[in-house]
């Protein structure tokens, strides 16, 4: 059997929202949505934080280095939580990797 | 087509508040023609359907689009019959796009080029939803009505991958290929699909004249469940699988639409908004369309919208039944259907004093053997040959 493989979010990942996964503010409501396939997902400040920063170029432990110097958080802690949230976002089809390592 | 809306389940933060009758509408199921190369017979359109002639213009519907926006829709759903029946199919998506839309295109697939994915992909889709009738293509064939499409819709599958659109394949389960379950699932993954809906069928409409043929057994569910857990958390990560349980034989009705009126609707060929795809299967309803009023104004008028909002309407039992904002009372199509009153409990449920009656009939007619279907036309219908 052909098919995709399950992405796996670790600290190298360089993640990006794939096209059917659309990030924007909703003016009607106020509010951040990520739009999907038959879903709206609500994400809260820091996960459209994070979201912004998939961009494909970065990985996992750049934007958690850059958000741990925002919030004076120590990195590794934030690694793990955004992995964690990535991961989720990742098995529900909505995250998508950049196969190719930017030079 | 199928009950895509019922498989919404937006996050708590956009839900009206339970005091709320209504939100701002999330999406919108928008059947731009009746037309389609298909016959299933379980189709959802309404048995008298909306003729060519009848169809909203291309401009009413891209005016109809900017209102969607304007009133805080979110998504698009292109639906049917079958949308790539109309020529203008592309420039709809594109306006969806332009004024800010998640565009979704339900297609049978059958009439899909490769060179028309592209253009779609281009004007901004953002997802393809393809349903198909079983594994076997002889099956399969059989039960859509189309001599070549289940081959057909593999091809068109496969350039949906190429161009990099998402995929969902759409699988309506009934007791002539709950069998083939397990072989479905693997033809999603091998097609790459990123979500599977298996979606027992809902019976109104097209399904309900069939019922005695498509009816599956109590054995058969309890063999679907398994399989599909079973499916879901081998498959985790890989495909997502949405079930949609066949609710003659649940002990509790669906949350159908959740809610009627609350945050979904449906715009029929001809411009008619309902409350539901199914809603006008119920007599006596009357609707409004986007040629006499603004979608503003029926969202918030309208009478058949205003009916069975909320909770007020409700008889006992869900009157005093602490389920009532959970699940709204079920399915006002279904409680039409079974019992001549849609404002009654939806039969689906226990509480229901038809829910017994019901149940039984359900197994009678599952197990009465009667497997041929009545093909859905614009002629109200035409009887499966025998043998
Ligand atoms: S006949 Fe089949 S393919 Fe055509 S609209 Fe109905 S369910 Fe969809
Ligand atoms: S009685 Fe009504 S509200 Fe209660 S569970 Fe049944 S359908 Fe839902």
């Amino acid at each position: 059997m052909t098919g995709r493989q399950r992405m796996f979010v670790g600290p190298e990942s360089r993640p990006v929202l794939p096209r059917h996964a659309r990030l924007r503010f909703d003016k009607a409501r106020q509010m951040w949505l990520l739009l999907a396939p038959e879903r709206v997902l609500t994400p809260d400040d820091i996960a459209v934080e994070v979201l912004h920063l998939c961009d494909g170029t970065r990985s996992v432990r750049d934007i958690a280095e850059e958000l741990a110097q925002k919030y004076k958080a120590p990195t590794e802690q934030i690694v793990t939580d955004v992995e964690s949230m990535l991961q989720d976002l990742a098995d529900k089809g909505f995250l998508a990797e950049m196969q190719e390592q930017p030079k | 087509m199928t009950d895509v809306l019922d498989e919404t389940r937006p996050a708590g933060g956009l839900d009206p508040d339970a005091a709320a009758t209504h939100g701002i509408p999330i999406a919108v199921l928008a059947e731009i023609t009746h037309r389609c190369p298909l016959q299933c017979p379980y189709c959802s359109n309404p048995v008298e359907m909306d003729r060519a002639n009848a169809e909203l213009s291309t401009d009413e519907w891209k005016r109809v689009i900017g209102e969607m926006a304007d009133l805080g829709v979110l998504q698009i759903h292109f639906s049917g019959g079958e949308p790539t029946a109309r020529t203008d199919l592309v420039e709809l998506v594109r306006h969806a796009s332009e004024v800010g839309l998640y565009s979704n295109l339900i297609t049978s697939a059958v009439m899909l080029t490769r060179e028309k994915v592209a253009e779609l992909a281009d004007a901004g889709l953002s997802h393809v939803q393809i349903s198909f009738q079983a594994k076997d293509p002889s099956l399969a064939n059989r039960i859509g009505g189309h001599k070549r499409g289940h081959g057909k819709k593999l091809e068109a599958a496969a350039w949906v991958r190429q161009e990099g659109l998402p995929l969902t394949v759409n699988a309506v389960m009934h007791r002539q290929n709950l069998h083939e379950l397990p072989q479905i699932i693997d033809m999603a993954v091998e097609l790459d699909a990123h979500r599977l809906e298996v979606a027992n069928v809902q019976y109104y409409g097209w399904a309900l004249k069939n019922r005695a043929a498509l009816m599956p057994t109590e054995a058969q569910i309890e063999e679907c469940n398994r399989v599909v857990a079973e499916a879901t958390e081998r498959l985790h990560g890989i495909l997502a699988i949405d079930y949609v349980v066949p609710d003659y034989y649940a002990l509790r009705p669906k949350k159908c639409m959740g809610g009627w009126g609350r945050q979904f609707f449906n715009i029929s060929p001809a411009g008619r908004v309902l409350p539901c795809h199914a809603a006008e299967s119920i007599t006596g309803l009357r609707f409004d369309s986007v040629r006499d009023h603004s979608l503003a104004w029926i969202w918030e008028h309208s009478d058949a919208f205003n009916l069975y909002r909320g909770t007020d309407w409700m008889p006992e039992p869900c009157r005093s039944c602490e389920f009532k904002e959970e699940d709204f009372g079920g399915c006002r199509c279904q409680a039409f259907a079974l019992t001549g009153n849609a404002a009654a409990t939806d039969p689906a449920c226990a509480l229901s004093p038809k829910h017994e009656e019901i149940f039984r009939l359900a197994s009678e007619e599952a197990t009465g053997g009667d497997t041929r279907f009545v093909y859905r036309n614009f002629a109200g219908g035409t009887l499966e040959p025998q043998g």
